[in-house]
């Protein structure tokens, strides 16, 4: 997730947002293989769907799904950060944090728009993460413990989101490859501040090092983890790879993107002098590429049905967050209504 | 009373001056006056705009792609309305 | 509490003489400051992601505000050796802040927020358009851009505070509440001391005495429009913030603020 999608093994889930009916156009056979054939050329020549083009129901309950697990992961997220918020250990810190915790509001926003212009509303979302009925990158359901979890997470967690994102600025749905443009725009700075507070602690006292190394020990495998389990073997989940593919929404499968990512980030670690927690870590002349070894799916699994350090504690904040807030979204509403109210007599007029 | 959700606007934001307002996105507000302040907060934070529209969503009133043939297609065969349509000698400068 | 604590020496630092000019950019920039570490707290818990992100511009603004006037301080005060703007964060006693008890106090509901940001901006923006003729080049340079952050600051709070005011009897009457439980930190905001007497002499700044009137009658107009009223005069009111008597709260603050950067003396971060 945080830009991948896949769900629950043994479960299904019935669509967000899918209306209650089918709507009656689409139930006729002649619509069902003009709009094939419509939505099958756009695929096929790599155009952008729109909002308002014809679409088969999966497509778009596949993307509203993934789209507002994608921008729930953007909310959910901003927890563990924000968490050190108040006590960074500098002024500057503190700014790029609060700043980076902003942003990730921004993200979330950017996707509930682009999941509202399939006729979703944001209300139905935000109702379903708070039920459970829709999840966000389990990834978050650790806690952050030190400062340098801070540096962890922006170096392998943003790491890891950024390269899910990147393919997905190309992803067949305008509006959801657009809102990936610009998150991605943004989030270049996330990874490097994550990498230069590590960096900062792996050349500071015997203290900071071992903070530092302690957070990578804890964040590697998760993170590996959030490009969701392998497209094959017996780990493999029923997931929604294949097609999602085929669809033009996924552009590599999460093996692929879990390599890349690993290719990528031990150099990375090299340089900033941490030992990445894997033993079988290896580079591997004939694939060109590093090996490394086998991940805990059942830990994943397990984290993701509930049984992680801090599920409940995410949902509670975030549910205590909306409920809070509802006198105040219901006051706006009522000033609004009375503000139509009031000038409608001199438009009449 | 609530309905538990506040209006869609969408949000068109003029990079720089020169350009046009371009659609940036949406957002939630509950009248037009927040509207154009969270898009302030939602989508300049980086100074990308001088300017900024806001539109309620419902106001919006958009072609269909069912129509597109209808409503595109004529335009395809009005070349006259582009450039490159008229010869002119090549030497006549800032044409 | 006399002018005299602030003017004499400086917290549980007796070996700093203490220096108006420097005690008088603490007083705003610890304003600026505590205020940021108190609306940071908001992140994640705002009534909408908009107003999360709202208020974490307006806490970003006042970060930079604090970071701007921090390192002016230090340079101000002199060497052996600067205090950078951590060395004046994060080291600093409750004693040595110097910012009014107003921003000290916890996160209240969102209506409380709305009534101190309302208040504390548009005493900022006053106090920031008279700074930018300061004869401090470098704190009128703050001033100029700060000017034009609080003032939307100010609006966002002014339009809170009317549709909560003027939205369902609920957010009435909470709104009418939230003014007064923080009436009585305003006056302080408005109190002259030692080191705004010599700013004000100096030409540097500006005696708060000065702008306290009109920005309570600005606050009024809002709290009019919003069909809210003035609260009555409070029968106490905070007062010794500026020559670094806080209220109790201070402490858990600088206390969560500060505990990192202590643990780890003489660390870079």
């Amino acid at each position: 997730m945080y830009g991948n999608d896949f769900g629950q093994p043994g479960t299904t889930d019935p669509g967000a947002g899918a209306p209650p009916h089918p709507l009656n156009a689409a139930e006729t056979p002649d619509y069902t293989d003009a709009l094939a054939e419509y939505f099958d050329g756009l695929i096929e020549e790599d155009q952008r769907v729109e909002p308002r083009d014809a679409m088969p129901e999966a497509y778009r309950t596949t993307l509203i799904r993934q789209m507002a697990q994608h921008a729930h992961s953007e909310i959910i997220g901003m927890q563990p950060e924000a968490n050190w918020i108040t006590r960074a250990p500098s002024l500057r810190r503190k700014a790029i944090l609060m700043a980076k915790v902003q942003d990730e509001a921004g993200h979330g926003l950017y996707l509930y728009s682009a999941a509202e212009t399939l006729g979703v509303d944001r209300s139905e979302l935000l109702d379903k993460l708070h039920s459970g009925r829709q999840k966000y990158s389990s990834i978050f359901n650790y806690p952050t413990l030190t400062w340098a979890d801070a540096g962890a997470i922006g170096w392998l967690v943003d790491g890891a989101a950024i390269m899910n994102q990147v393919p997905l600025c190309r992803c067949s749905y305008g509006p959801y490859a657009r809102a990936m443009v610009r998150v991605c725009k943004e989030e270049s700075f996330h990874q490097r501040q994550g990498f230069e507070i590590l960096w900062v602690l792996a050349r500071g006292t015997e203290e900071q090092k071992a903070m530092a190394q302690d957070a990578a020990n804890r964040w590697w495998w998760p993170a590996l983890q959030m490009f969701g389990p392998p497209d094959t073997g017996e780990h493999a989940s029923s997931g929604h790879t294949a097609q999602s593919m085929a669809w033009g929404i996924k552009r590599f499968s999460n093996d692929d993107l879990r390599q890349k990512f690993v290719d990528m980030t031990v150099p990375q670690a090299q340089k900033l002098g941490i030992t990445l927690p894997d033993p079988d870590l290896a580079w591997n002349e004939e694939r060109g590429h590093w090996d490394f070894g086998p991940i805990d799916w059942d830990e994943f699994w397990r984290v993701l049905k509930g049984d992680g350090p801090c599920n409940e504690q995410r949902i509670r904040t975030r549910v205590q967050a909306h409920e809070e807030g509802a006198w105040v979204r219901e006051a706006a509403e009522a000033y609004a209504a009375k503000q139509a109210a009031r000038h409608q007599p001199e438009a009449v007029a | 009373m609530s309905s538990g959700s506040w209006p869609l606007w969408e949000v068109f934001v003029r990079a720089r001056r020169g350009l046009s307002h371009v659609h940036a996105g949406s957002l939630h507000a509950p009248d037009r006056e927040m509207a154009l302040r969270n898009a302030r907060d939602v989508y300049t934070r980086r100074q990308e705009g001088v300017s900024i529209w806001v539109v309620a969503s419902e106001d919006i009133t958009a072609s269909s792609p069912d129509e597109r043939d209808s409503f595109f297609d004529p335009a395809a065969d009005k070349v006259y309305r582009h450039p490159t349509f008229y010869d002119v000698p090549e030497d006549v400068e800032y044409l | 509490m006399t002018e005299q604590h602030t003017t004499e020496t400086v917290g549980a630092d007796p070996g700093r003489v203490a220096d108006p000019a420097f005690d008088y950019l603490l007083g705003l920039g610890d304003d600026a400051l505590i205020y940021a570490q108190r609306l940071g707290e908001w992140l994640t818990h705002a009534p909408q992601i908009e107003e999360d992100m709202a208020l974490g511009n307006v806490a970003l603004d006042l970060i930079g505000q604090a970071r701007a006037l921090l390192t002016h301080a230090g340079e101000v005060e002199g060497p052996d050796p600067v205090r950078d703007e951590d060395d004046l964060a994060m080291l600093r006693h409750e004693r040595e802040f110097r910012n009014v008890q107003l921003v000290e106090q916890p996160r209240g509901d969102f209506a409380h927020e709305m009534a101190r940001l309302l208040w504390f901006s548009t005493y900022q923006r006053a106090l920031y358009s008279a700074l930018l003729t300061s004869t401090d080049e470098t704190l009128a340079g703050v001033a100029a851009k700060a000017v034009k952050e609080v003032d939307y600051h100010r609006d966002h709070a002014t339009q809170w505070v009317l549709r909560l005011g003027d939205g369902t009897e609920e957010s009435h009457d909470r709104m009418q509440a939230a003014l007064v439980a923080v009436h009585p930190y305003v006056a302080e905001l408005g109190e002259d001391h030692g080191a705004a007497r010599w700013a004000a002499e100096h030409g540097v700044g500006v005696l708060p005495s000065s702008l306290i009137d009109a920005v309570n009658a600005s606050v009024a107009g809002v709290l009019e429009q919003a069909t809210l009223s003035m609260p009555d005069a409070p029968r106490w009111h905070a007062r010794g913030g500026r020559a670094g008597v806080h209220s109790e709260v201070m402490g858990y603050l600088l206390a969560e603020m500060q505990h990192l950067h202590r643990s780890h003396p003489g660390a870079r971060w």
